[in-house]
């Protein structure tokens, strides 16, 4: 990835900006720091804006360095939704449609992270539309195997499926909030089972904080 | 611009130098942990004392910078509290597409009459043109579940936070009855200057000026904004705050009897007895400041103080039925607009009405 540009640079901050002030995000850090060091920020999906809105709550310097993970399906439909997600985000486009075996999803993050970047992830892997909290799917569980060095945040957003709900497009000013929780890795001899069961936990967790 | 007169200097002065007194105490009680006093109540007194320097200054703007930011500022104010309000409110999806109409085509277009001084318009559009509409969009989007309810919930938020409020700053754009029969605005005296100097002295057509205008300097220092207005608005500002505060007082040193012990056991009869009383003292004794004479400034004071308090008792149900303490603890890291201006959206068009109407035919 180049460097972005001046333009690029302030296109971003200005998007981060007006993320902010349309969803009144606040971001919380509960016993968790914002930090460039490598990491997967893993949160609950309910809205479109979800991917935009985490990475406007991170710091600048945290935000060039963290790159969503997103449906080729969607980003990729229109001009304005494909610059952003290539050149503003930087996203990593993921085909939900035809996953090949020998390009798994899990094995381009890590290819495309390298020891730099960070990523953003959905583990429900599609949006939710209730309250309920879907079971995550095991593309956490594999990088978190094959990368036991990464930090995985969990993030919980919250009330921003009522600012810009599934099939709208007009998103409403209400606020909403993202709380980051206590990063986590893989423990010795857990199983996937366990492993994602304890990843939900820790995102609802944040839910009640 | 011409220097400020001297009853505005005196009056924005006062309470400038008030609020850094009480400033100082607010960050001297928070020093002294020895006092052994309750941190939280510390802690909201401190708050407090924020908001009345962003509200001061907020107003300032109004003798300043003129009506339209005025006018903007308490939109922006408007907007932040529906945006609590309804994020507070629990609605569904069908009632996005309303809550879009809400938030991006009420609430400006209310702010734009009242900065445009459209009475016939900013008087009906939310009462009856919201009202309407959002009954039909809602049903429109098909969801009827608690659909009387949502409808309500929105309108009241609507009605609270935007329609009321915004008679305060149009206080700056209505012109008294007074000022038009006896003190000219400065647009007026200013032509009546410059018709007085293109005829010479002596001449029969300038004999029908009125006396008053031999008073040279003009009363605004802004040409749209009417000084006397804007002090109108300052001193309504000052005494709803105080009231508040006065009536926390009381009811801290007297309160024995709650208004409504399960709505909030620490709104009582003596604190708002008290709070309504003195803040109406206090108001009688700043009526050099207002076009309106002692006796006519304390029933206006009464009255606006009264529904403001009472105002206040309406918010504390809404934030009870829905289980939290504050607005601004809803959601955490956002300060609550609403819970700081609630007695002002209340109190608002009842001062805006008592002045409009009934006193302002009543000028000396």
């Amino acid at each position: 990835m180049a460097e972005p540009t001046w333009a690029q640079r302030a296109i971003a901050s200005l998007l981060a900006f007006t993320a902010r002030v349309i969803s009144g995000a606040s971001a919380r850090w509960v016993d968790c720091q914002p930090d460039t060091c490598q990491r997967v920020y893993f949160a609950n999906h309910t809205s479109h804006l979800d991917a935009l809105v985490l990475w406007s709550a991170l710091p600048a310097e945290v935000r060039r360095l963290t790159r969503p993970v997103a449906a080729r399906d969607y980003w990729e439909r229109g001009w304005v939704r494909r610059y952003l997600a290539n050149r503003i985000f930087h996203a990593l486009l993921i085909d939900r449609r035809n996953i090949k075996v020998h390009r798994s999803p899990v094995d381009e993050m890590l290819r495309t992270i390298g020891d730099r970047y960070s990523l953003i992830v959905f583990p429900e892997g599609h949006r939710n539309t209730g309250e309920e909290l879907a079971p995550f799917k095991s593309g956490l569980y594999y990088l978190a195997k094959k990368r036991p060095d990464l930090e995985l945040v969990p993030a919980y957003i919250d009330n921003l499926n009522r600012v810009l709900p599934r099939g709208e497009f007009l998103p409403v000013p209400l606020l909403s909030c993202i709380t980051f929780g206590p990063p986590m890795w893989l423990e010795h001899g857990e199983t996937k089972t366990e492993f994602l069961q304890r990843a939900r936990d820790a995102v609802l967790r944040l839910k009640n904080l | 611009m011409s220097t400020p007169e001297a009853e505005t200097l005196w009056l924005v002065g006062g309470v400038i130098v008030l609020l850094g007194l009480v400033t100082l105490v607010s960050v001297y009680v928070k020093r002294r942990r020895d006092l052994a006093l309750d941190p939280a109540a510390v802690a909201q007194f401190h708050r407090r004392v924020v908001v009345w320097w962003i509200l001061c200054l907020l107003l300032a703007t109004a003798f300043v910078l003129g009506r339209y930011w005025t006018v903007g500022l308490f939109g922006l104010m408007s907007l932040r509290a529906l945006q609590e309000y309804i994020t507070l409110t629990p609605t569904r999806r069908g009632d996005h597409r309303a809550l879009f109409w809400v938030f991006f085509v009420f609430t400006p277009a209310q702010y734009v009459a009242v900065a445009l001084d459209r009475y016939e318009l900013y008087s009906i559009l939310i009462p009856v043109g919201a009202f309407l509409f959002l009954a039909i969009r809602i049903a429109m989007a098909g969801d009827y579940k608690n659909y009387l309810e949502r409808v309500a919930k929105i309108q009241v938020g609507l009605m609270i936070c935007v329609y009321c409020l915004s008679f305060a700053p149009a206080l700056l754009t209505r012109r008294l009855p007074s000022q038009v029969e006896q003190s000219p605005s400065s647009a007026a005296l200013a032509r009546q200057e410059a018709v007085q100097a293109q005829q010479p002295p002596g001449d029969p057509s300038a004999s029908d000026v009125p006396p008053t205008v031999t008073r040279t300097a003009p009363t605004a220092i802004w040409p749209e904004v009417h000084e006397e207005r804007a002090r109108l608005l300052f001193f309504f500002v000052l005494i709803v705050q105080l009231a508040d505060v006065l009536q926390y007082a009381w009811g801290r040193l007297l309160g024995q009897r709650p208004i409504a012990v399960d709505v909030s056991p620490s709104r009582t009869w003596e604190g708002f007895l008290g709070g309504v009383a003195s803040a109406t003292v206090v108001a009688a004794l700043l009526s050099w400041s207002v076009p309106f004479p002692v006796w006519q400034t304390a029933t206006l004071a009464a009255a606006t103080t009264a529904v403001g308090l009472a105002g206040g008792l309406v918010t504390s149900s809404v934030k009870r039925d829905r289980g939290v303490e504050d607005y601004g603890t809803l959601i955490t890291g956002h300060g609550g607009i609403l819970d700081r201006i609630d007695s002002l959206c209340f109190a608002a068009p009842v001062f805006f009405f008592l002045v409009q109407g009934a006193f302002g035919n009543w000028v000396h």
